[in-house]
């Protein structure tokens, strides 16, 4: 290879119990999408973002080659936090287990107990050192450190609290590198009675200290899950799902026994297979993760993109005219294939990024976006807001696939549903001694996360208003002639 | 007498390859030796072994796409980029034009003016350096206006032409407006010419007359390839009416920019048509040249659809009062004629004064180059480079909407964290609606 082999490399921390489920799926994903290109066992820089290249029979994490030589153990660029032992032992003693050492995984016995402030405040203290010198670790080991994933849940203690003062650590120690967070929301029904306020007082952190957020809720997961198991159990002549090719399924992976959960955070794994795929695999048109920061968020509050997966499956028939190509697009924008319950094509856009996997071309691209442009409404100063990428290599399974990110307005009727129910406990004051109690936590931080979440909403009210608002362009600069 | 060409950023990293391997085609095909001599040494150098090397630098801020530019070249067994040719980061600028060129950009100056100054030593002598890049981005863009600053500086003296792709209207980056209008605005003082591609014509070109009907990325740059093929490879020209001209870009500079605020060329060719039309076309030069004369009036960007009825207006008033811009002002063409007889061809219709502004000197609007050799498979093949009013449209339409998002102070966070501040934007701002209306007075 003429040009030195530099890989972009992201760095992977997943906090609490459901990112740490999902972060599982991930990795499980990951190695199976590279073994799915990689026959030749040889450490390619697709590999590196990732993978770090280590001899297995060392302790200290070394001795692997660089990219090009051959793989002899791949360890994995994370670390993994959780204040209860239960989902990390299983890590450790589970089919992925070779690809940690065990000083990047971070535990403690007792929980959160759904608190917060416990997972911030408490256990962000005692485990600062720890957190921040296994990331510093990582962080030495890439060749070029492009972007932490943080992944957790907002409706918990542990990856809630603890995974916001992760999120402000990485802010403070690697201002420079860009923080990208994958938030899994509670649904409305959830059975933690404290999720909302574990929600909205992450949600100021994420407002405050993320560069982009990936909000998903769990009923948009469990929706998709229902509907392909529904297809896949039809049986209609012409529908047959090609096998491993559901963005639900985690066939081929490393992990033989599926658990439950497994579908729904496939979902997810694949989506930042999705998002980092013109960083990993070459294309005709790169998309790199910092480019990603830069088109989407016009405005450094509003960084929240609602990001939608096509196609969920692939049908087993090959025979596929070209109008499922187009039909990925259309469904692409579709409120059933978000992976919240959002509806961005009857709302405003502020921006939108379209990544396509695959065999696509710029024509088809080009085609589609013109065929969609006018059922969709851009806000005034950014009409033909589209940001695009083309990566060669498709995901396992499919033939060719699309991630739509989507910064829209139409994150505010989530956003307005969770204000509800956080003002609906806190009126009443119910279990904020829970709270209060914690060491570090004060009133205040409820009254601030609340104007923040409210302040929030009222920047994406404003911005609807302009959608009906007759649209004039700005007069000209004037310059003497 | 040798170019250098200066490679950045992505889309000037895939154009390259393709307009060297057209022109060592072009070149290589049965071609007398003078043309071939002239077009390699233009071009590319020996190595030690015998092998061309293209008289290129190779920059980007991440390794992909250069890496992919030396490994089709060196497979090409044809020729190969140089060794230490090249200089790439890690990271990318991540579309933003600030931290191209305050960032990227003096940081790594040192390492990218050394490339260049030892491509330019080993030039017996330069005729130009041609630096290659895009305008949406954040390295073509942002290290590309910095990298053209620094060879300015370098090179006072030398010729720095600069190609420029603009992205397609319906965006590629969201912040293209943004980023084009950071660069044209500094180019302009720094380049003695920018020579335009726009993505959405040349599309239209692979689609229209090539009949490509999934088309790439790789197709459009093969057009573009062509059309700067078809400029810069050998010719006579009338400072060189019997010797290959060996000063193609000066004479090509100072027959289209007469005066330094009309500094916009836009690229014609005809004809252009698939591979496997090709063999059943025949051309005669009267055709060919009434209608690339038709395409320059009505301003058609290809020989479809041109409006014939748009034509020369009797006085002078006649299209600046109605101000619909149906007729296409120049200030000079620049004709190229390549192939059979091409010596011979009537280029009259060109020469009309009705044509150009009433300010110039009729003698100073109308050059004409030819080469009997014919280019890239064409029989005939004509080329119009033009300072004309053709690009106005499509530069209104990248100010208006790159304003109307500056007024709203979109994306304003991303540009004032590398530097880049509001009052830096108002100034290009200003610099291009003088340039707007200096061109819409024609």
């Amino acid at each position: 290879m003429p040009v030195s082999a530099v890989t972009i490399c992201a760095v992977l921390l997943s906090v609490g119990q459901c990112g740490n489920q999902v972060g599982c799926r991930f990795w499980d994903l990951a190695l199976r999408e590279h073994s799915h290109v990689n026959k030749k066992g040889i450490y390619d820089e697709a590999l590196s973002s990732f993978f770090q290249n280590v001899d297995p029979r060392r302790s200290d994490g070394g001795g692997g080659g660089a990219p090009g030589s051959r793989i002899s153990g791949l360890r994995a660029r994370a670390v993994l936090v959780d204040m209860e032992e239960g989902v990390l032992s299983e890590v450790l003693q589970g089919p992925l287990r070779q690809l940690f050492s065990s000083t990047q995984l971070i535990s403690d016995v007792s929980g959160s107990g759904n608190n917060w402030a416990v997972g911030h405040h408490s256990y962000g203290s005692v485990y600062r050192e720890q957190i921040v010198e296994q990331v510093r670790r990582a962080a030495e080991q890439c060749d070029c450190l492009q972007c932490f994933f943080i992944i957790h849940s907002m409706g918990g203690g542990t990856g809630s609290g603890l995974g916001t003062r992760v999120l402000k650590l990485l802010e403070d120690e690697f201002p420079e590198v860009c923080r990208l967070v994958t938030a899994v929301y509670p649904s409305a029904e959830d059975d933690v009675i404290t999720s909302p306020y574990n929600s909205v007082l992450a949600m100021r952190e994420l407002t405050e200290h993320a560069d982009c957020v990936l909000p998903i809720e769990n009923q948009s997961l469990m929706d998709i899950v229902s509907k392909i198991q529904h297809m896949a159990h039809t049986g209609k002549p012409g529908s047959v799902i090609k096998k491993d090719s559901t963005i639900i399924s985690g066939q081929g992976g490393v992990s033989k026994t599926e658990k439950p959960f497994d579908a729904m955070n496939n979902i997810v794994a694949n989506l930042l297979l999705n998002i980092t795929s013109s960083a990993r695999f070459e294309g005709s048109l790169n998309m790199d993760l910092n480019e990603i920061a830069m088109n989407l968020v016009p405005f450094p509050r509003l960084h929240y993109l609602v990001s939608s997966l096509t196609p969920l499956y692939t049908l087993a028939d090959v025979n596929i005219p070209t109008r499922r190509l187009d039909q990925m697009f259309t469904d692409a924008f579709s409120k059933d294939h978000q992976l919240m319950r959002a509806d961005p094509k009857h709302n405003l856009y502020l921006a939108c990024a379209l990544m396509l996997r695959g065999n696509v071309q710029l024509s088809d691209l080009r085609r589609n976006i013109e065929r969609l442009r006018p059922t969709l409404s851009f806000v005034q100063w950014n009409t033909e807001g589209w940001k695009t990428g083309l990566c060669s290599v498709p995901p396992v399974g499919h033939t060719h696939s699309l991630l739509a990110l989507a910064n829209n307005t139409c994150v505010k009727p989530s956003f307005m549903d969770l204000r509800e129910r956080f003002v609906r406990l806190y009126r009443k004051k119910a279990h904020l001694h829970h709270y209060l109690g914690v060491d570090g936590m004060d009133v205040s931080g409820f009254s601030e996360a609340l104007s923040s979440l409210s302040a929030l909403i009222d920047e994406y009210s404003q911005l609807d208003s302009t959608k009906t608002a007759p649209t004039q362009e700005p007069p000209r600069l004037n310059i003497a002639c | 007498m040798s170019v250098v060409t200066v490679q950045l950023g992505q889309c000037g990293n895939q154009i390259g390859p393709e307009l060297f391997s057209t022109v060592y085609r072009d070149s290589s095909e049965a071609s007398p030796k003078t043309h071939r001599e002239c077009s390699h040494e233009r071009f590319f150098r020996e190595n030690s072994e015998g092998v061309l090397v293209a008289r290129s630098v190779l920059v980007d801020m991440e390794p992909k796409v250069i890496s992919q530019a030396i490994a089709r070249a060196s497979k090409s067994g044809k020729w190969r980029y140089g060794e230490k040719a090249h200089f790439c980061q890690k990271q990318g600028s991540g579309n933003n034009w600030a931290n191209g060129y305050c960032v990227h950009g003096p940081r790594h100056k040192e390492a990218v003016e050394d490339l260049v100054r030892k491509e330019v030593e080993r030039c017996d002598r330069l005729a130009g350096i041609f630096a290659m890049m895009s305008v949406a981005g954040g390295t073509g863009s942002g290290v590309g206006t910095f990298v053209t600053q620094c060879l300015r500086d370098m090179y006072p003296q030398s010729f720095i032409l600069n190609h420029l792709t603009w992205p397609y209207g319906t965006g590629e980056v969201i912040v293209q407006n943004y980023n084009s209008v950071l660069t044209l605005s500094r180019l302009y003082q720094l380049s003695d010419a920018l020579v335009i591609h726009e993505n959405d014509t040349v599309h239209k070109i692979c689609s229209q007359l090539m009949n490509i009907k999934h088309i790439s990325i790789g197709d459009v740059n093969k057009v573009i390839a062509h059309q700067l093929g078809s400029v810069l490879q050998p010719a006579y020209t009338e400072d060189s009416p019997s010797h290959y001209s060996r000063n193609p870009i000066g004479e090509l500079l100072s027959s289209l920019v007469c005066h330094p605020e009309y500094k916009l060329l836009s690229l014609c060719n005809i004809p252009q048509m698939s591979q496997t039309s090709l063999a059943y076309s025949a051309y005669t030069w009267p055709g060919l040249l009434k209608h690339l004369r038709q395409m320059l009036i009505a301003n058609a960007r290809m020989e479809e659809g041109i409006d014939w009825k748009v034509c020369v207006p009797s006085s002078r008033g006649d299209s600046v009062r109605t101000g619909q811009m149906a007729f296409n002002r120049s200030l000079a063409n620049l004709l190229i004629l390549r192939g059979k007889d091409s010596s011979s061809a009537d280029a009259g219709g060109f020469k009309d004064p009705g044509l150009y502004v009433p300010w110039l000197p009729p003698d100073g609007t109308f050059s004409l180059w030819n080469s009997s050799v014919p280019f890239n498979g064409y029989e005939k093949s004509a080329s119009l480079v033009s300072n004309s009013q053709s690009l106005l449209r499509p530069l209104d339409n990248m100010v208006r909407k790159a304003w109307n998002m500056f007024v709203s102070r979109a994306y304003m966070h991303q540009y004032t964290k590398f530097g880049i501040t509001e009052d830096d934007f108002l100034d290009s701002f200003t610099m291009l609606e003088q340039i707007i209306s200096s061109y819409t007075q024609l």
